[in-house]
């Protein structure tokens, strides 16, 4: 199929969908009535396995309703179906392959559409895996087909993705916003959408597990993987949308805070509260009341941030017309309030702690506090993103908040965390003496200090700018983590080092190797770190806009801009105009840039391409701002922006610890099978079910 | 005491002297008020000097706008203040000090404040409680607690 083919009509294929929508909410809802029914006749000693298995395989059966509802709508938009009201919408004749499959998540319909697939998907896997524990995959199959049901329902009812164009079929579609035909928009929200959507499963576990009193953190150990996936899927979603925004909305910075990327990092901030906090219940049988409603606030507020970018009550850039689905949202938020707080105070007795937090100088109080900041900033950012809403209401009148409000609250909370991230790996479970701390921490603190003193001579000034403030105490906190960090793998990599004869360096592979878990998510801490030193780059930002034509130089910091020629090239998509810049530093010559101005044929909307040259130490960040139009001489704006590519190595090297913590640790992973002991038999007690190695 | 004061006094006041320092220039009124405190009401959300927009209607008027205003008018108040009257409250990029808005800077800090005094209350409480006395027995029966250790100080 290329561009320009000819319309192949298949009038069949929306019908096809359509069907395969009705289909998967008769499945879903069936697996949810009969999940119920068999669990409960389970609780009241009624033989209920074969209805049980009916319900596990009606909500296998969804997924392929839910599959072949999105194949429908990928075969359409492939083929250029303009009779389906979304395709014409949201996809044209000439627009390319990638961005035609795209189209699946460019609207609303769709989005929603391919959201109930990743649910599905998650479900089957699920329920294929179920001999983890067949009893708790029970429990959270129906809870994942009940959110699944909401999904179809919304589906087949109220943002049908398959509906027909009532008029004479347009010979060709409206095209794909100009924002999203590119490369990394292909990949940003699916990634988005397995975080939200995975953090269902987790949820799913701890309400079953809740329901049933299920005794010990199996659920916890179940779900850590789903989790730290999860976590990692909406991590990379978050930072590539912060990259997207920075090459293509070309206005020099890669987040705005507005209201659709603050709803992405409300589940963000509490999903990595509870991978910490979970450490607690599964060490020392804590905190079971608090992780139980953090999961259940991290899935809730996913599907607030859901309701916020879709119902319109909140203006944001990238959000979807308003339309009626917000109420859907907001009643089943309220719902799924309702069925927590139920069953929590049914069962609440369950959750109670075994032990107690016995000093401040603690792991357990480490992570408490680190648990209450992350939730202290993602109150902050809610809190930040509704107060118009709430303003409205009190005063009469809308305010904005905008970026400086969000950063003002928001970096003396991050800076704190920053802190609690360095102390947290030097405290010992239970208390820490004063002397520990202080041997353990000289050194660290040192090495901060010295970052602190070094930048000061590098000509950062804390006491002129608040900025430069905030941006040398980042750095110097980071530091101080990093410092942390290496002494961690230090000190464990010589205790194997005396006791193997290894070298340092292998002695802290082998180190890692035997605690995946532990020093993955030192790694990941040390991601985090860098992420934080290329943020704190943006306190040294600078900019400059400027008239050029043809020989006008333009100086920005080290850098002189000489306009060389414009450029003009055509293909049936678009039509762009290029700028071509000779980059000089010190009277060398050292590059051309080519920042560009689309514009887009279908849509007749204009787009703007960054010309970016990026270096560990800065971007110089260059656009084509468009014509003056009284001079009809192109203005050109160029951005030093430093250290902004540490912002994305971090994310490379964060994205590498959560996969090692992901490993199983090699004492487990490593050992022959003729040295494995052989498996004793125990009479098991009535109706419980093999379990296999948890993941 | 009072040689400390007297110390503190001039530490102050030549921070502040240094911080203010070209603060009052019209560029730097500008870019202060243009990229902290004026959003474009295009709907773009974006700080007016941020806003890209290809053909935005309003940043580039607001620009010319401010940049008469830096000029004119020595007050940064005064110019908000003419900015709200023409484009109503939203054209300001924050809530301001005063009113019903001085809540939304007081709530987040609140209840961080909150939060963490309140985790410390809790944990010195418990802390306080007297421990259990030692009680013998079996080996067996401390073969759990054994585990736990082992899991809590694993390396």
């Amino acid at each position: 199929m290329t561009s320009g083919t000819p319309l192949v009509p298949t009038p069949s294929m929306p019908l096809f969908g359509s069907f395969a929508l009705i289909f998967a909410l008769v499945l879903s809802a069936y697996c949810l009535f009969a999940g119920m029914v068999s669990l409960r006749w389970q609780a009241v000693g009624i033989p209920s396995d074969r209805l049980a298995e009916t319900a596990r395989r009606a909500g296998i059966a969804t997924w392929v309703g839910v599959a072949a509802a999105a194949f429908a709508l990928v075969w359409a938009a492939l083929n250029n179906d303009f009779s389906v009201a979304y395709i014409l919408h949201h996809s044209n004749r000439d627009l390319p392959i990638p961005y035609k499959f795209a189209a699946l998540w460019s609207g609303q319909e769709g989005s929603l559409l391919f959201w109930a697939l990743l649910l599905s998907t998650y479900g089957l896997v699920l329920r294929l895996r179920h001999k983890v524990d067949v009893k708790l995959t029970a429990y959270a199959s129906t809870i994942l087909a009940a959110i699944q049901l909401f999904f179809l329902l919304l589906l087949n009812f109220a943002a049908t993705p398959f509906s027909l164009v009532t008029a004479a079929i347009p010979p060709d579609g409206n095209g794909l916003n100009p924002l999203l035909q590119y490369p990394e928009m292909v990949i940003h929200p699916p990634m988005l959408y397995l975080g939200y959507v995975g953090f269902s499963v987790p949820f799913a576990f701890a309400l079953g597990a809740l329901i049933m009193k299920y005794p010990g953190e199996k659920w916890i150990h179940i779900t850590r993987r789903w989790t730290m996936v999860t976590w990692c899927f909406l991590t990379c979603g978050v930072f590539l949308g912060a990259h997207w925004a920075y090459s293509v909305l070309g206005w020099g910075g890669y987040w705005g805070w507005d209201p659709v990327e603050n709803a992405s990092i409300f589940p963000w901030l509490t999903g990595t509260a509870f991978l910490h906090s979970v450490m607690m219940q599964e060490k020392r049988g804590m905190l079971k009341t608090w992780n139980v409603w953090l999961i259940f606030c991290t899935f809730m507020l996913s599907i607030l941030g859901t309701f916020l970018t879709r119902s319109g009550v909140v203006s944001s850039v990238h959000a979807f017309a308003q339309s009626s689905i917000g109420d859907w949202f907001l009643w089943f938020l309220a719902c799924i309030f309702v069925v927590c707080l139920f069953f929590y105070i049914r069962n609440r007795d369950h959750l109670r702690s075994e032990h107690r937090l016995e000093s401040l100088l603690s792991r357990e109080s480490s992570f408490l506090f680190q648990n209450l900041v992350l939730l202290a900033a993602c109150f902050a950012v809610l809190w930040g993103t509704l107060f118009p809403i709430l303003s409205e209401w009190i005063q009469g009148r809308k305010e904005t908040v905008g970026p400086p409000f969000f950063n003002r609250v928001n970096i003396p909370i991050a800076l704190f965390l920053l802190l609690l991230t360095a102390v947290g790996p030097l405290l010992a479970w239970r208390r820490t003496s004063w002397a520990s701390l202080k041997r353990n921490f000289t050194i660290p603190l040192i090495v901060a200090l010295t970052t602190a003193a070094l930048l000061v001579a590098l000509g950062v000034r804390p006491w002129n700018d608040i900025a430069q403030l905030y941006s040398l105490m980042a750095i110097s906190l980071a530091a101080l983590v990093t410092a942390t960090v290496a002494s961690e793998f230090i000190r464990g990599g010589r205790v194997i080092a005396r006791h193997t004869g290894q070298n340092l360096l292998t002695s802290m592979v082998t180190l890692t190797r035997r605690n995946t878990r532990r020093y993955g998510g030192y790694i990941v801490h040390f991601g985090v770190v860098v992420i934080v030193v290329g943020l704190s780059g943006a306190a040294f930002n600078q900019q400059k806009e400027q008239e050029m034509g043809f020989g006008d130089k333009m100086q920005i910091g080290p850098y002189t801009l000489v306009c060389d020629s414009y450029t003009q090239e055509d293909n049936p998509n678009y039509s762009i105009e290029y700028a071509v810049l000779n980059v000089y530093k010190n009277g060398k010559p050292l590059f051309q840039m080519f920042p560009a101005k689309k514009f887009f044929k279908a849509s007749q909307q204009p787009d703007t391409i960054v010309a970016n040259h990026s270096t560990p130490k800065e971007d110089l960040y260059v656009i084509y701002a468009g014509k003056n139009f009284d001079t009809d001489r192109p203005i050109i704006k160029a951005f030093i922006n430093p250290l902004v590519m540490w912002i994305w190595a971090g994310v490379w090297i964060l994205i590498f610890g959560t996969v090692v913590a992901m490993v199983p640790p090699m004492t487990a992973a490593a050992v022959p099978q003729a040295q494995r002991v052989r498996p004793i038999t125990v009479p098991l007690p009535p109706q419980t079910e093999p379990v296999e190695a948890g993941d | 005491m009072t040689g400390f004061r007297k110390v503190s006094s001039t530490v102050i006041v030549v921070a502040l002297a240094v911080a203010l320092l070209g603060a009052s220039s019209d560029t730097a009124r500008f870019d202060e008020l243009g990229h902290h405190r004026i959003i474009c009401v295009c709907g773009c959300n974006q700080m007016l000097l941020e806003c890209n927009h290809v053909g935005c209607t309003y940043s580039d008027k607001m620009r010319q706008e401010l940049s008469a205003a830096v000029q004119n008018e020595p007050n940064d108040d005064a110019i908000l203040q003419s900015f709200v009257r023409e484009y109503g409250t939203t054209v300001l990029a924050a809530p301001s000090a005063r009113g019903f808005d001085r809540v939304a800077w007081i709530m987040p800090f609140a209840v961080f404040f909150a939060a963490t005094f309140g985790a410390a209350i809790v944990i010195r409480k418990w802390k306080e409680r007297q421990p259990t006395p030692a009680t013998s027995a079996s080996s067996a029966v401390f073969d759990p607690y054994r585990e736990q250790a082992r899991r809590e100080t694993e390396l």
